[in-house]
């Protein structure tokens, strides 16, 4: 492939995804209030366009538009940074994140993701998302605001603690795939169950794929899932922002479009948590893929998305239910019950894959 | 010039830059925020290399984990601005010295034991299929020693954290 268009696709494929990704976080929030509205019998936003639908359209205009306060005792150069850091190593993150198998357009094999397939993309994903908490952190403390601070510290404890567990719980995928390419770790989740022992459960077991969570992952699911969840500081983790006791935690002393980028980073996290989840124990883009050629191009994307849209669903459900844990509880849940959970995960599957 | 070489000293620029930083700011957020700069771009020089794996985990493990913990601790204890002072005679008489002959030496060393001829990309071991191996089958005894190592500095920090067994302990309320 020549090198023009080598970058002219690159370019493309970034702003595709950055648009996509944008959306997307402006319509989790629609979902997020709507549902929880339902949850909640209300009826959540309904004034803006049927079923409220120009809401997001409508906030950020409101967001855009609205003053840029900047308190009088803030330290400046890293109270402006904080918000930078957060929005953009959340959108970076999505850039190794495979969305289908390579397509072929004219002779020439383009990748579905924004770069190529790096055989790191794993790491690189909890590189960027480990970075990600300095801006958390560092927005607490240049608040100069003692419940910013507090916010802030929370989120930083929090984040690193669950970080651990988070990894660990990725170990027992990477185990079984033995690769930190993506794509690798959803090629090996191709394909359904077979029986040879009992051929009379042939036909029921046909129709279970062999994602990881259907081969013995779901330990590491829910290991995977617990720490997301803790990493994002949504509820029930969410005691960085806890309203009741911290006013909005970390980012109390900031408005405008500052505000909106935090909101923005949180949501997108979450959706980068959802594409994991799905490419690492839910088999990516695989389904069922019939019909037309241009059908069958087009399905494992929708597939890829609909997992990761039931994820979100999840979240926003989970948000709807649960209420919020004290921290001593947050903090010995994820040392002494989630992260012993996960090396347990780590060495019998470990124990498993070498039998 | 090739895109390597460009990309290495802009790399090496920013890491000196860092580390020039990290000792002319006052305040500690700032020099640890500089720290991070030059891991950074230690794993960018990492990168260039064709080691990917010790990139990533530069990244994860001394930016991502390491530092936040610095800027944990001094958001913490809220450490003040320091004062920056013109340096003690003793510095600039054994310092100043010590630090051209140190330079000196590591540059002999170099020059003389793995020549000026350039590293081709790729030379380390980049991908984790052939660095599990060394870790874990080759040098698996350093590995183990190191982490022996890294154990004593953690109960070494118990030690020194924890309070002297003589002072009573209050009762703790039931909540």
């Amino acid at each position: 492939m020549p090198i023009w268009l080598y970058i002219l696709a690159s370019v493309i494929k970034s702003a595709v995804v950055l648009v996509v990704l944008l959306t997307a976080v402006a319509y989790t929030v629609w979902l997020e209030r709507k549902v929880v509205g339902h949850i909640q019998n209300r009826w959540g936003p309904t004034r803006v366009g049927p079923f409220g639908l120009l809401q997001p359209l409508a906030d950020g205009l409101k967001l855009l538009v609205k003053e840029d306060l900047t308190p009088p005792h803030v330290y400046k150069p890293l109270y402006i940074a904080a918000p930078l850091i957060a929005i953009i190593f959340a959108l970076t993150s999505i850039a190794v994140i495979p969305f289908g198998n390579p397509v072929t357009i004219y002779g020439y094999s383009i990748p579905l993701q924004v770069t190529t397939d790096v055989n790191t993309g794993l790491l690189l994903i909890l590189g960027v998302t480990s970075i990600g908490v300095y801006g958390v952190a560092l927005a607490g403390w240049s608040s100069n605001n003692k419940y910013s601070l507090l916010g802030g510290l929370r989120a930083s404890a929090q984040m690193v603690s669950y970080e651990i567990s988070l990894g660990l719980s990725l170990v027992g995928v990477l185990i079984m795939a033995g690769s930190f390419s993506l794509h690798d770790i959803v090629d090996s989740q191709a394909g359904h169950f077979a029986s040879v022992t009992w051929p009379a459960l042939d036909p029921v077991l046909r129709f279970i794929p062999r994602w990881n969570i259907f081969t013995g992952q779901i330990i590491g699911f829910f290991c995977y899932l617990t720490a997301a969840y803790a990493e994002t500081n949504r509820i029930p983790f969410d005691l960085p922002e806890a309203e009741t006791e911290l006013v909005a935690g970390y980012h109390t002393e900031y408005s405008a479009m500052k505000f909106a980028m935090f909101f923005m980073a949180e949501y997108a996290n979450m959706i980068t948590v959802g594409c994991l989840a799905t490419l690492l124990f839910f088999g990516g883009w695989h389904g069922p893929v019939f019909g037309p050629t241009i059908l069958k191009a087009v399905l494992p994307v929708f597939w890829f998305a609909a997992k990761v849209f039931v994820f979100l669903f999840i979240y926003i459900w989970v948000r709807g239910t649960l209420p919020r844990f004290r921290y001593d509880q947050l903090m010995a849940f994820g040392w002494k019950f989630l992260l012993p959970l996960a090396l347990v995960n780590v060495i019998a599957t470990a124990i498993a894959v070498v039998w | 010039m090739s895109v390597h070489l460009v990309l290495f000293l802009a790399f090496g620029a920013v890491a000196v830059a860092g580390a020039v930083n990290l000792l002319a700011q006052t305040h500690p957020i700032n020099s640890a925020l500089s720290l991070i700069a030059v891991m950074a771009a230690l794993a960018g020089e990492y990168l260039l290399l064709g080691a990917e794996f010790v990139a990533a985990l530069q990244v994860i493990v001394y930016a991502g984990a390491v530092m936040v913990l610095f800027v944990f601790v001094i958001m913490l204890l809220n450490a003040g601005v320091e004062e920056q002072t013109t340096g003690s005679r003793v510095a600039i008489l054994f310092g100043v010295p010590g630090a051209v002959l140190g330079s000196v030496l590591v540059a002999w060393v170099v020059l003389r034991h793995s020549g000026t001829g350039e590293v081709p990309a790729g030379a380390l071991p980049g991908p984790p299929a052939t660095i599990g191996p060394l870790l874990f089958h080759e040098f698996l005894l350093p590995f183990e020693i190191t982490s022996i190592l890294i154990l004593i500095a953690i109960m070494g920090a118990v030690v020194l954290a924890s309070k002297p067994p003589s002072a009573p302990v209050p009762p703790r309320e039931e909540n």
